[in-house]
C-alpha cells in the first residue's frame, strides 16, 4: 500500500448497484427511503385514482364491487405504511445527523437493514392483489371478523407484510432515538434541538411503544384464522371490539406518528422565509408532546358506535376534545412568526403555508368529529375522509412536499425550478380542495364511506371530487420532473442556501459531502 | 348514459359559473346535516351547528391574521422582521381560550349524549339483525320477523354496466324490498345485533347510528315525530356488498301500525300453511330462481360460477350435485369451515329453501333432476 489515497477517494461512495444494496450512510439511506416513497405514493395514487374513476357518477363502471374494495383498502395501508411513514424516515436519515452536527446515524447496519425490509414487505403486500380471491378488502382498518373468519387467503400474506413493517419501523425509530440521544454536537443540549429533531424524538418514541402493539394484533389474527384460536370470534368466546381497542390503541398513535415530524418540517420553514425566530420554542416543544401523550388515551374515539358504556363516551370525548389546546397553541405559534416577519414566498413556504391553512381545516372537523353526539352522524362518512386527508394528505404529504422542495438544493447541490415549483404548489392546492371540499357536503349529506356504488343526490359532488382527483394526480409528475431536473443540474445552490436559513445543516457545502461532520462542531 | 354524463359536467360548470352570486344554482344540493325528525335529531343538528359556527369564528380570525400578515408584512412590501419569539402572557392567554370554548362545548353535548343513551321506558323493541347484505328484523313483542334486501330494480341497475341509468330508479340504492314498520310518538327500541360481521344500522333522519356486531347486542332507541319513510345504509365496511344493504324506516300513525302488525300475522300464518305443498320441479325452479338471484346470487353469482377463491362456484359442485342431505346440511345450517356461507335455515322458510337447493341442482346444467319439497327442508332442519 504504497500510494495514499486522497481522504475523498477512500470515503466516497461505492459506485454500481452495491453503492445502494450495502449503504450504511446516512444520506444513501435517506435517499433510498425518499424514493421508496415517491413510488408507493404513485402505486397508491393510482388506486386512489381507481376509486375516484369509479365514483365519477352513480352505477358500477369500471370495477366490482370486491376489487374498490381492495382498492379503498390497499391505498390507506400502502399511503400510511409505503409513503407517508417511509418519507418521513427518509427525512429523517437525511437531517437528523446534518442538524445535531453528527457523522452518521448512530447505528448504521441496522440502518440498512430497516429500509431493505422495506420493499420486500411493499411487494409482498401488493403481490395479494394478484392472488386467488384478491388482496386485502377489509379497509386499512382490518376490523376483525371480517379481516379473520372472512377474508381471502391472501390475508396471511398481509398480515406477515405488516409484521414486517413494523420491523422496519421499530429498527427505524430505535435508530433515531440512540442517534438523538447519543450523537448530538458538543453544546447543543436538549431545548436547544431544532424542531424537526424534537418531533422526530417524540414519534420514534411513539412508534416503538404501538408497532408492537400492531403487530400483536395481526399475529392473533393470524391464529385465529389458521390455527383456532378464538380471540376476536364472538362464537368461540372472544371478542370482536376487542381488535377495535388493540387497533386503535394503536392506529390513534399512528396518526400522530405521521403529522408530528410534519410539525417539525413547518416549524423549521416558516421561520426562515419569514426571517424571524420560531415563535414560542418551547411552548412548541411541549405542545409536541402534550399531543403525544393525549395521543395514548383517545383511541376509542373512533369507536363511539360499538356501543360502549356512557361514561367511556364521555370520558373519550372530554380527551379528544383536549387534543384541541396543544394544537391550536402550534397553530398560534406559526402565526405569530409569520406575523411581523419580511416574508418572500418560494415554494417550499408555499407548502408550509398551505399547510397551516389546511391541517388547521382539518383540525377543526378533527374537533367537531371528537364530539361524541355529534359523531354519531359524522362517523364513517364522507365527513370522516375529507377529515383525514385534510391532515393527512394537505397536512402530512403537503409537510413531505415542502420538505423536499427546502432541502433539495442542499441534497442535490442545485437549486430547483422554481416556476415549476409554483405551477405545482398551486395546481396540487387547488385541485387537492377541489378534490376533499366537497366531500364534507357529501358526507354531512349522508354518504357513508367505503362505498363503490351510491344514490344519485351524491352525484354532483363525488363529480367533484374525481375532478379534483385526477388534476391532483397529474400535478404530481410536475414534482418528479422538478426533482430529477434538480437531480440533473441548475443554479449552483450556496451553502446557506436560504437567506433565512438557520441550523448546523446549512453550514455545510452544497451538496451536502459524503461525510458530513466527522469532527462535532461546536454550538453555543 | 353518456348524454347524462355531459349533461351533469354542463351542470357542473353552470354551478362553477354562478357559486357565489345565485343561490337558485346549488338549490338541489344538500350542504348540511340533516334536522332529522326527533327531538334526538334536531339536538345533534343543534350541536353540530354550534361547533361549526365556534370553527367558522375561529377559522376566520386565524386565517384572517394570517392573511393579513401574509400581504402586509411581506419584504417585497420592505417589511423589516421584528425580533420578538416570545411572550408568555399571551402564551397562556391562547392556551386557556382554547380551554374555555371547549367547556362551552362539552356541557351541551353531555346533555345530548346522555339524552342519547338512554333507553330505558320504550314502548316497543325491535331486534335488527346484520347480515351479509340485507337487514333482518324481529319484533319481539309481536312475533313478526322478516328480512328486508336492496330493491330489485336497484339491484338490477347496480350490476356493473347494466346499462340502466341509476336517475331513473326511484330512491337508487336507497330502497328495499320491505321496510320496517314503527308507530310514530312511540319510543322505539332498536337491539342490534349481527349473524356475521360488523354492520351499522345508520338513518340519518333519526340520528341512529349503531354497530350491529356478532355477539353483542347493542341498543339504540328513536321518537319519530311525523309520519314519513325514512332511508338510510349501512355504515360499516362489511364485505363485497357493503354498498349494498341500505334500510327505510316507515314510521305511521298507531291505527296504521296496528293494521299493519295484523296483516304480518295473516301473512306469516298463509306462509305457513302453504309450505305443506308439494310442487313440481317445475313450479320449484321458477319459484328457486328469484329466490337465488335474492339470496345466494351476490357471492356465487347469478351464473353460479362464484367468484375463485373467496365465494366457491355451484357449477358442478360437489356438494350441489352430490347426495341431497348433504346440500341440505350445509345450506340449512351453514359452513362448518367457511362462516361467510351462513345458515339460511334461520332465515328463510322451509318452501323458500326447497326452491333454492332445487333450482341449484338443476341450473347451470346441474342437472341432477332432484325435486326437493319443503318436507324434505323440515325433516333435515
Amino acid at each position: 500500500m504504497s500510494t495514499v489515497m486522497s481522504h475523498d477517494e477512500h470515503h466516497g461512495p461505492a459506485k454500481g448497484l452495491s453503492r445502494w444494496l450495502f449503504t450504511t450512510n446516512h444520506k444513501d439511506i435517506g435517499t433510498l427511503y425518499l424514493w421508496f416513497a415517491f413510488i408507493m405514493f404513485m402505486v397508491g395514487g393510482a388506486m386512489a385514482m381507481v376509486i375516484r374513476a369509479e365514483l365519477f357518477q352513480p352505477g358500477m363502471q369500471l370495477v366490482d364491487p370486491l376489487f374498490f374494495n381492495q382498492m379503498t383498502t390497499m391505498h390507506g395501508l400502502i399511503m400510511v405504511f409505503g409513503a407517508v411513514m417511509p418519507a418521513f424516515v427518509g427525512l429523517a436519515n437525511w437531517l437528523v445527523p446534518m442538524m445535531i452536527g453528527a457523522p452518521d446515524m448512530a447505528l448504521p447496519r441496522m440502518n440498512n437493514w430497516s429500509f431493505w425490509i422495506l420493499p420486500f414487505a411493499g411487494l409482498m403486500l401488493i403481490s395479494t392483489m394478484f392472488m386467488e380471491g384478491g388482496g386485502p378488502a377489509f379497509g386499512w382498518t382490518f376490523y376483525a371478523p371480517l379481516s379473520t373468519t372472512f377474508a381471502a387467503d391472501s390475508t396471511d400474506f398481509f398480515i406477515f407484510s405488516v409484521h414486517l413493517l413494523g420491523i422496519s419501523s421499530i429498527m427505524g425509530a430505535i435508530n433515531i432515538i440512540a442517534t438523538i440521544l447519543n450523537m448530538r454536537a458538543p453544546g447543543m443540549t436538549l431545548m436547544k434541538m431544532p424542531l424537526f429533531v424534537w418531533t422526530w424524538l417524540i414519534t420514534a418514541f411513539l412508534l416503538i411503544a404501538v408497532m408492537p402493539v400492531l403487530a400483536g394484533a395481526v399475529t392473533m389474527m393470524l391464529t385465529d384464522r389458521n390455527f383456532g384460536t378464538s380471540f376476536f370470534d364472538a362464537a368461540g368466546g372472544g371478542d370482536p371490539v376487542l381488535f377495535q381497542h388493540i387497533f386503535w390503541f394503536f392506529g390513534h398513535p399512528e396518526v400522530y406518528i405521521m403529522i408530528l415530524p410534519a410539525f417539525g418540517v413547518v416549524s423549521h420553514i416558516i421561520p426562515t422565509f419569514a426571517r424571524k425566530k420560531l415563535f414560542g420554542y418551547s411552548s412548541m416543544v411541549y405542545a409536541v408532546a402534550a399531543i403525544a401523550f393525549l395521543s395514548f388515551i383517545v383511541w376509542a374515539h373512533h369507536m363511539f358506535t360499538v356501543g360502549m358504556p356512557v361514561a367511556a363516551e364521555l370520558y373519550y370525548m372530554y380527551a379528544t376534545v383536549m387534543i384541541a389546546v396543544p394544537t391550536a397553541v402550534k397553530v398560534f405559534n406559526w402565526t405569530a412568526t409569520m406575523w411581523k416577519g419580511s416574508m418572500t414566498f418560494e415554494t417550499p413556504m408555499l407548502w408550509a403555508i398551505g399547510f397551516v391553512f389546511c391541517f388547521t381545516i382539518g383540525g377543526f372537523t378533527g374537533l367537531m368529529l371528537g364530539v361524541a353526539p355529534v359523531d354519531f352522524q359524522y362517523h364513517d362518512t364522507y365527513f370522516v375522509v375529507a377529515h383525514f386527508h385534510y391532515v393527512l394528505l394537505t397536512g402530512a404529504v403537503f409537510a413531505i412536499i415542502a420538505a423536499v422542495y427546502f432541502w433539495l438544493p442542499k441534497w442535490t447541490g442545485n437549486m430547483y425550478d422554481e416556476t415549476l415549483g409554483k405551477w405545482h404548489f398551486w395546481l396540487s392546492m387547488i385541485s387537492a380542495n377541489v378534490l376533499f371540499f366537497p366531500m364534507h357536503f357529501s358526507g354531512l349529506a349522508g354518504m357513508p364511506r367505503r362505498i363503490p356504488d351510491y344514490a344519485v343526490q351524491f352525484a354532483d359532488f363525488n363529480m367533484w371530487s374525481s375532478i379534483g382527483g385526477f388534476v391532483f394526480g397529474a400535478s404530481q409528475l410536475i414534482f418528479l420532473w422538478v426533482v430529477i431536473k434538480s437531480i440533473r443540474g441548475g443554479e449552483k445552490a450556496t451553502d446557506k442556501v436560504w437567506e433565512g436559513a438557520e441550523g448546523l445543516e446549512w453550514t455545510i457545502p452544497s451538496p451536502a459531502p459524503y461525510h458530513t461532520f466527522e469532527t462535532p462542531p461546536e454550538v453555543k | 348514459m353518456a348524454g347524462k354524463t355531459i349533461r351533469r359536467m354542463g351542470r357542473l360548470l353552470l354551478g362553477l359559473a354562478l357559486l357565489g352570486g345565485a343561490g337558485n344554482a346549488l338549490a338541489d344540493y344538500t350542504l348540511n346535516m340533516t334536522q332529522g325528525v326527533t327531538e334526538v335529531s334536531r339536538d345533534i343538528y343543534d350541536m353540530h351547528m354550534l361547533v361549526l359556527w365556534i370553527c367558522i369564528v375561529v377559522g376566520i380570525g386565524v386565517f384572517g391574521v394570517i392573511i393579513y400578515s401574509l400581504i402586509k408584512h411581506r419584504k417585497s412590501k420592505g417589511a423589516q422582521a421584528a425580533s420578538f419569539h416570545e411572550n408568555t402572557t399571551i402564551e397562556v392567554i391562547w392556551t386557556a381560550i382554547p380551554l374555555i370554548v371547549l367547556v362551552a362545548i362539552a356541557v351541551p353535548a353531555t346533555k345530548t349524549l346522555l339524552a342519547i343513551e338512554d333507553t330505558t321506558n320504550s314502548d316497543l323493541s325491535i331486534k335488527v339483525t346484520g347480515l351479509q347484505w340485507k337487514w333482518k328484523y324481529d319484533y319481539l313483542d309481536e312475533g313478526i320477523s322478516f328480512i328486508s334486501a336492496l330493491d330489485a330494480k336497484s339491484n338490477e341497475a347496480r350490476a356493473r354496466n347494466s346499462g340502466i341509468d341509476p336517475s331513473s330508479v326511484e330512491n337508487y340504492l336507497l330502497n328495499v324490498d320491505k321496510p320496517i314498520v314503527i308507530p310514530i310518538k312511540k319510543k322505539v327500541r332498536f337491539l342490534l345485533t349481527s349473524q356475521d360481521v360488523i354492520h351499522a344500522w345508520w338513518v340519518p333522519d333519526l340520528a341512529v347510528k349503531r354497530d350491529a356486531i356478532p355477539g353483542y347486542i347493542n341498543e339504540s332507541w328513536t321518537r319519530v315525530e311525523e309520519p314519513g319513510v325514512y332511508r338510510g345504509q349501512c355504515a360499516e365496511l362489511c364485505g363485497k356488498d357493503h354498498g349494498f344493504m341500505p334500510i327505510v324506516v316507515k314510521a305511521v300513525t298507531q291505527p296504521e301500525y296496528d293494521q299493519w302488525v295484523a296483516n304480518q300475522k295473516m301473512a306469516m300464518a298463509e306462509a305457513e300453511a302453504s309450505s305443506a305443498k308439494t310442487l313440481s320441479l317445475g313450479e320449484l325452479m321458477s319459484k328457486g330462481e328469484g329466490l337465488y338471484n335474492q339470496y345466494c346470487a351476490s357471492c356465487h353469482m347469478a351464473n353460479g360460477a362464484g367468484i375463485p377463491g373467496v365465494f366457491p362456484g355451484l357449477v358442478n359442485s360437489k356438494i350441489v350435485t352430490g347426495p341431497v342431505a348433504d346440500h341440505l346440511d350445509i345450506v340449512i345450517h351453514g359452513s362448518k369451515t367457511n362462516p361467510a356461507m351462513a345458515a339460511f335455515g334461520l332465515q328463510l322458510n322451509d318452501i323458500d329453501l326447497a326452491a333454492i337447493i332445487t333450482y341449484e341442482r338443476n341450473a347451470w346444467g346441474n342437472d341432477t333432476g332432484d325435486a326437493v319439497q319443503a318436507s324434505d327442508v323440515k325433516a333435515a332442519r
